[in-house]
C-alpha cells in the first residue's frame, strides 16, 4: 500500500478485504473488493459491518466504477471507499465528487500534480456525493 | 441567446488550464498516449489522416456574431483559412497542431466557447431546433431546456467515462428539425392536460452500423425533474451498456436487448431513488436561463415580398422559412455551392455572416445540422438586401433540401475511420444535378453521404442514402431509399449491391428519373418512394 493517498482522517483500514461475492454470502466481512460489473446495491445490506469498500478499475475507461461510489454513499455508507487500480491523476478529481476518499493507484500519482488536480476546478455545475454546493444553487442562494 | 457568468466563465478557463496542463504532462512523458486520449478527444483534438483536427462546441447551435468572427480569425490564425460546420452543429477545423491547441481554447474562452466533450465517451454537445425561438409552429423556444442540460452535463463527475458517445437533442415542437428520434436521448417538449410544461423521452436512438428509432419511454417529465430524470438515464446506461465490444456499447442496443419496457423500469427504479437525492436544480434556474432566450424587439413592417427579381424570388421560396412574427422570416444561409465542399466555409465567409447578423439578425446565427447557417430574424424590409450580399459572396445558393443540399461527412479526405471519399462524390452529384437541370424540377430531396459504417453523414436518414465501403481494397458506394430524420423518422433501405463511384451518380440520376415518371401531383421524392414501394427502383436500377 506504498501509494495509497487518502483524504479522510481515521486511520487507514487494513482489514483482509473479501471478493464481492464472499462478501455477499459471509457474514463477517469488514472490507470487500467489487469490480465493475458487480453490483453496488448488493453490498446495501451490509454496509453497516463494513469499514472499507474497494472499487476497482482494471482500465481507467471503464466508468462504472464511478456510479457504484455514488450509489454506496446515497445510502449512507460513511466508510471508506478506495479507488483501486489504473487510477490516473487526471481522474481522481471527479472520482472525489462521486464519493471516492481514498486512491491506491497501480502506478504513484506525482504529489504535485495530484495537489493540482484536487484544486483545479472553483466550483461545481451539477450536485453529486461530495458537499459541493453546485453553481445553479449557489446562483440562487 | 445565453451569456455566461463569472461562473460560466471560471469553469471553462479552468478547463483551459487543465488541458494547457494536461498537453505540458504529455509532452513531459508524465502521460502515455493512451493516457492522454481520452484528455485530448474530451477538449474536441483528434488524430486525423493528416493531422489533428479540433471540433469546436457550438450550444443547441446558436451563436453569435462576435462568437463568429473568433472562428474566422481561428480559422486564419491557426488552420488554413476555413472551417467546416458540421452535423452536431458545430464547426470542426482540419489541419491543427497539437501545439496551438491550448492557445485556440484560450481564444474560444474569451468569446464564451469551447472544446469541451465535443468528443470522448462523454455526453456530447447538446443539438436543438435551428428555428428555435423563431419557428411558428413551436410550442416554447427549447433552447433553455438544451442550455440547463448543458450545465448539467459539462464535467458530469459519473459520466465522463460511458461505454459510448451520448447525444442529446432537444426539440418543442411536432415538426422534428433535428432528427431528434435519432439520438441517444431525444427531448421533446411538450404541454399535458392540465396546460403544464414537461418533458417526453425517447431514448436508445442512433445511426451508426446498427441505426435504431428511439421509442418513447416516458410521455411526460415535469420540468422540475427533468435533471433527475436524464441522470437515471444515464446512470442506468453507465452501470449496464455493453463495454465488451464498442460496436455494441451505445445505449440503442441496450435498449434494444434489455427491451424498452424493462430500460424504462430500471430508469424508473432509479429516478424513484434519485428524486431522494435532491439533485435537481432550482427551479429558478430554468427562469434564470429563459430571460436569455426572450424575443428580441420585433417590429412591424412590410409582410409582403417584392417577387420582381426572380433569383430572388426562387431563393426566397427555397431559402426562407415562416417565422412567428409576420414581419420577419428566417434565411438560410446555404453552405452548398454546386461543386463546393458541404458545410465548409472560409474566414472570409464567416466574417460576413456575422456581419450580416449583426446588420439583419439580432445578432444570432444558428448552425442548422444539415450544415448550413441560419440568421433567424430577419425583417422581411431586409430580404433582398441580404440576399444581394449573400449572393455576391457565393453564399446565396438556392438548394435547402434540394438534391445539391447534400449532407456528407469529411470521408476518407480527413477522416482516419472512412473506407471511401465522400466530398468528391457529393462534388460530382451536385454538379451533375446542376448540369442536367434536374434540381430545379425534383423539389426536396434529401441526399445524404457516409464515408463508413458510422454514419456521421447520416446516409441512413436519407431519402437517397449512400453509403461508402471498401470493396476488396476499391471504394464501392451502396445505395439506400427511403430514409427520413423528420417527425416521420424512418431508416432507409439498401437498394442492392453497390457501385463505384461513377456508378453510384448514375444511380442517383435513375432513381430520380424514376420518381419524375411515377410522380403524382404534389408528391415528394419521399411520397412516391413510400406509395410505390422499392420495386420500381430496384428494376430501374439493377433489370
Amino acid at each position: 500500500m506504498t501509494n495509497l493517498i487518502r483524504l479522510r482522517d481515521d486511520a487507514p483500514v487494513n482489514d483482509p478485504v473479501a471478493d464481492f461475492e464472499a462478501c455477499c454470502d459471509q457474514s463477517n466481512a469488514t472490507a470487500v473488493r467489487i469490480e465493475p460489473g458487480d453490483d453496488a446495491r448488493a453490498l446495501l445490506p451490509f454496509l453497516d459491518r463494513l469499514n472499507l469498500v474497494e472499487v476497482n478499475f482494471p482500465a481507467f475507461g471503464d466508468g462504472r466504477g464511478y456510479s457504484a461510489a455514488r450509489i454506496l454513499r446515497e445510502a449512507g455508507f460513511t466508510g471508506e471507499i478506495r479507488a483501486v487500480g489504473d487510477v490516473l491523476v487526471d481522474q481522481v478529481n471527479n472520482m472525489k465528487r462521486c464519493g471516492f476518499d481514498a486512491f491506491a493507484p497501480d502506478a504513484p500519482l506525482d504529489a504535485d500534480d495530484l495537489e493540482t488536480a484536487l484544486n483545479r476546478w472553483p466550483e461545481d455545475y451539477q450536485a453529486a456525493a461530495d458537499a459541493s454546493t453546485p453553481i445553479w444553487n449557489k446562483r440562487h442562494e | 441567446m445565453y451569456s455566461y457568468d463569472q461562473y460560466d466563465q471560471a469553469m471553462v478557463d479552468a478547463r483551459v488550464a487543465e488541458f494547457r496542463d494536461q498537453a505540458q504532462r504529455r509532452i513531459d512523458g508524465k502521460l502515455s498516449e493512451d493516457q492522454f486520449k481520452p484528455l485530448r478527444l474530451m477538449n474536441g483534438l483528434y488524430l486525423q489522416l493528416h493531422a489533428y483536427m479540433l471540433r469546436v462546441a457550438i450550444p443547441y447551435g446558436t451563436l453569435n456574431g462576435r462568437q463568429m468572427h473568433a472562428l474566422a480569425d481561428i480559422a486564419d490564425k491557426y488552420d488554413r483559412g476555413y472551417g467546416h460546420f458540421t452535423t452536431r452543429q458545430n464547426i470542426q477545423y482540419n489541419w491543427i497542431k497539437l501545439e496551438d491547441a491550448g492557445d485556440i481554447l484560450a481564444d474560444l474562452a474569451a468569446v464564451e466557447m469551447h472544446a469541451i466533450q465535443t468528443s470522448g465517451n462523454c455526453i456530447r454537445n447538446i443539438s436543438s431546433d435551428h428555428f428555435a425561438g423563431a419557428a411558428q409552429d413551436e410550442l416554447v423556444d427549447p433552447r433553455p431546456y438544451a442550455e440547463l442540460l448543458r450545465q448539467w452535463s459539462s464535467f458530469h463527475p459519473e459520466f465522463m467515462y460511458l461505454p459510448r458517445k451520448f447525444k442529446i437533442a432537444v426539440i418543442a415542437s411536432d415538426t422534428d428539425r433535428a432528427a431528434m428520434r435519432l439520438h441517444d436521448i431525444g427531448i421533446q417538449i411538450v404541454k399535458n392536460e392540465a396546460g403544464e410544461l414537461g418533458a417526453s423521452f425517447y431514448v436508445g436512438g442512433g445511426m451508426g452500423r446498427t441505426p435504431m428509432i428511439a421509442p418513447n419511454i416516458r410521455s411526460f417529465v415535469p420540468l422540475d425533474q427533468l435533471i433527475t430524470y436524464s441522470e437515471a438515464c444515464l446512470r442506468v446506461y453507465n452501470r449496464y451498456g455493453r463495454r465488451d465490444n464498442k460496436y455494441k456499447a451505445r445505449i440503442k442496443i441496450l435498449v434494444h436487448e434489455l427491451g424498452a419496457e424493462e430500460y424504462t423500469r430500471q430508469v424508473e427504479e432509479e429516478f424513484a431513488h434519485l428524486l431522494q437525492q435532491g439533485i435537481e436544480p432550482p427551479i429558478a434556474e430554468l427562469e434564470r436561463i429563459r430571460t436569455f432566450f426572450e424575443d428580441p424587439a420585433f417590429e412591424d413592417g412590410p409582410k409582403t415580398i417584392d417577387r420582381s427579381d426572380p433569383d430572388f424570388a426562387l431563393w426566397v421560396d427555397r431559402n426562407t422559412h415562416r417565422h412567428k412574427h409576420d414581419s420577419y422570416v428566417s434565411a438560410v444561409v446555404s453552405l452548398k455551392p454546386v461543386g463546393g465542399i458541404p458545410g465548409d466555409a472560409t474566414a472570409e465567409q464567416m466574417h460576413l455572416m456575422a456581419e450580416l447578423a449583426e446588420q439583419y439578425s439580432f445578432d444570432e446565427l444558428r448552425v442548422m445540422h444539415t450544415q448550413n447557417v441560419v440568421l433567424p430574424h430577419v425583417k422581411i424590409a431586409d430580404l433582398h438586401a441580404l440576399w444581394t450580399k449573400l449572393d455576391a459572396a457565393g453564399l446565396g445558393t438556392p438548394n435547402l433540401d434540394q438534391i445539391g443540399d447534400i449532407i456528407a461527412c469529411p470521408g476518407l479526405d480527413y477522416c482516419s475511420l472512412a473506407n471511401a471519399r465522400s466530398i468528391p462524390l457529393s462534388q460530382k452529384i451536385s454538379e451533375r444535378f446542376a448540369a442536367n437541370g434536374k434540381q430545379d424540377i425534383l423539389g426536396e430531396l434529401k441526399l445524404k453521404i457516409s464515408g463508413c459504417i458510422n454514419a456521421c453523414g447520416h446516409h441512413h436518414a436519407g431519402h437517397i442514402g449512400i453509403l461508402g465501403v471498401d470493396k476488396k481494397g476499391v471504394e464501392n458506394y451502396q445505395l439506400s431509399l427511403g430514409g427520413s430524420e423528420a417527425e416521420d423518422t424512418a431508416l432507409g433501405k439498401i437498394t442492392g449491391r453497390g457501385f463505384d463511384e461513377a456508378g453510384v451518380i448514375d444511380a442517383v440520376e435513375t432513381v430520380t428519373d424514376v420518381y419524375l415518371a411515377q410522380k403524382q401531383g404534389e408528391e415528394r421524392f419521399l411520397d412516391t418512394y413510400n406509395r410505390i414501394g422499392m420495386a420500381p427502383f430496384k428494376e430501374a436500377l439493377y433489370d
